[in-house]
């Protein structure tokens, strides 16, 4: 899957499952200071992330995502 | 040093009637049920179909998608509810209200839609699944905790869930702040979401719930001797209760005052009450103490009036052992004929309803009233409203557990 591919597919996670403004959603966006997730949030993220992907996530693997681009090369290196 | 005065200055409800003050008592002076068949969920094979929901609310629409997720039905409902007091207060919910304002709601069960959902999914796909939102959705001081974030409320909070009386309680202690000089205002009310299957499947459980099926909108029929149980039903309420002197500082508007609140506990069985009322009769004396009122003061009684035989039955003799011959004198009605029972929400509504009743000089029926009670022998204002120059009403709030609330309203 080609990164673009999987930022498509993360946006979509992010507008339709948490309702997310769409027009926020891009690469640099900040999840926490842009997005507004929280660290509830993140959780949820992580658990949406999973579902659509079929991948585990570990809690070690996500110290360096604070960006959609960072949470976008975190997953493309997984699937 | 003499207490100070406690006002209200603001109303705010979202309930089976409507989805603001001016539509909820429009029905309920018409005798209007918003008792229906349940659409939010398949019943199944739940023994009841009907129930007192909430119509023409979307949390999405109202709070967007991305805040709404976060809180259970029972936390939009009160944020709906509070957002409706602020500004019907003349305080602005867009400012964050400060250290001079407290909180205190009273709810039954909580997010228990929250609770029922969590454990589907932790039941169908493991607990690596479960919505890691479920605690701060379902935990009972959500919607306190909410509230309080949106509005910037800092001063004390308090949740309390003393069952059906819970936010008959928030009332009062709301009122117990205000006049040992806490804080000028607080944001007093209640919530319930309890309208979901596991919920609805268990109360039915303990026949506590009606089963006329085939007619909802006259299934809850207080007082009368064909009435087999309460309904189901869901909202909020809050009032803004503030020190009389802040509201004239400010120009408030003011509905009238809190004077009374009288909190008793049966202590003798967890759902029963105490026979004749016990509990009951001494909650409506310490109101009036409270008040420095006596019975005779007394013009209109909302009942707790559940529409359960056990309910009814009690809190007519409750209300004989207190009142004595001025029983048959008062005015009584229960609103719970047309809302349905909002559990830990119905204190606060009810309070609403005495602010109104006094305030517009209509006494709202108890409908469904039929057939004669040999045990239920008083004026319950039976299926249409009765005008009546009042100045002082009470309203009464019994929960599972052997919880009694009480308070006490004037007009000046």
């Amino acid at each position: 899957m080609e990164t673009n591919e999987v930022f498509d597919k993360v946006k979509g996670l992010f507008v339709e499952d948490l309702g997310i403004d769409e027009s926020k959603v891009t690469m640099e966006a900040k999840l926490e200071e842009d997005l507004e997730i929280d660290s509830l949030g993140i959780v949820e993220v992580v658990m949406a992330f999973e579902d659509e992907f079929d991948i585990e996530i570990d809690d070690e693997e996500l110290a360096d995502v604070s960006t959609v681009g960072e949470a976008v090369k975190l997953l493309h290196s997984k699937i | 040093m003499s207490k100070r005065r406690v006002v209200i200055t603001g109303l705010g409800t979202i309930n089976p009637l409507g989805n603001s003050v001016s539509e909820s008592w429009e029905k309920l002076i018409n005798g209007i049920s918003g008792i229906d068949n349940i659409t939010s969920f398949d019943t199944g094979d739940l023994p009841v179909t009907f129930a007192g929901e909430v119509k023409n609310f979307d949390a999405n629409e109202y709070m967007g998608k991305q805040h709404a997720r976060k809180l259970d039905r029972s936390g939009h409902l009160s944020i709906y509810a509070a957002e409706q007091a602020l500004l019907d207060a003349g305080l602005n919910p867009e400012e964050r209200m400060g250290s001079n304002c407290g909180i205190v709601f009273g709810t039954g069960i909580g997010g228990i839609g929250a609770t029922e959902d969590a454990v589907r999914v932790y039941d169908e796909r493991g607990a690596s699944r479960i919505n890691p939102l479920a605690i701060t959705q379902l935990m009972p001081n959500s919607s306190t905790g909410q509230v309080a974030i949106k509005f910037g409320i800092e001063g004390p909070s308090l949740t309390i869930t003393t069952a059906c009386a819970a936010s008959a309680n928030a009332v009062g202690e709301a009122k117990n702040m205000i006049e040992n000089g806490i804080v000028d205002i607080v944001v007093a009310g209640g919530t319930e979401s309890g309208t979901t299957p596991m919920t609805i499947g268990a109360f039915a459980q303990i026949r506590a719930l009606s089963t006329k099926n085939d007619t909802p909108a006259e299934a809850c029929s207080p007082f009368d001797k064909n009435r087999d149980g309460f309904v189901m039903a869901e909202g909020s309420t809050v009032l803004i209760l503030e020190s009389e002197e802040s509201a004239k500082s400010r120009d408030a508007k003011i509905y009238g005052y809190v004077v009374g609140y009288g909190s008793t506990t049966d202590a003798h069985h967890i759902t029963a009450p105490a026979e004749g009322g016990e509990g009951a009769v001494r909650a409506m004396d310490k109101a009036l103490k409270d008040a420095s009122l006596s019975v005779d003061d007394v013009d209109y009684i909302n009942a707790h009036g559940t529409s359960t035989p056990a309910n009814d039955k009690n809190e007519t003799s409750a209300i004989k052992t207190l009142f004595g011959s001025k029983a048959y004198e008062v005015d009584i009605s229960s609103t719970k004929s047309m809302t349905g029972h909002l559990l830990g929400g119905a204190g606060a509504f009810e309070s609403m309803v005495c602010i109104l009743s006094l305030q517009n000089g209509v006494i709202p029926p108890t409908i469904n009233l039929n057939n004669k009670d040999e045990e239920c022998d008083l004026n319950y204002t039976p299926n249409n409203a009765v005008n009546k120059d009042m100045n002082i009403a009470m309203s009464n709030s019994f929960g599972f557990g052997g919880h009694n609330g009480v308070l006490v309203f004037s007009k000046t």
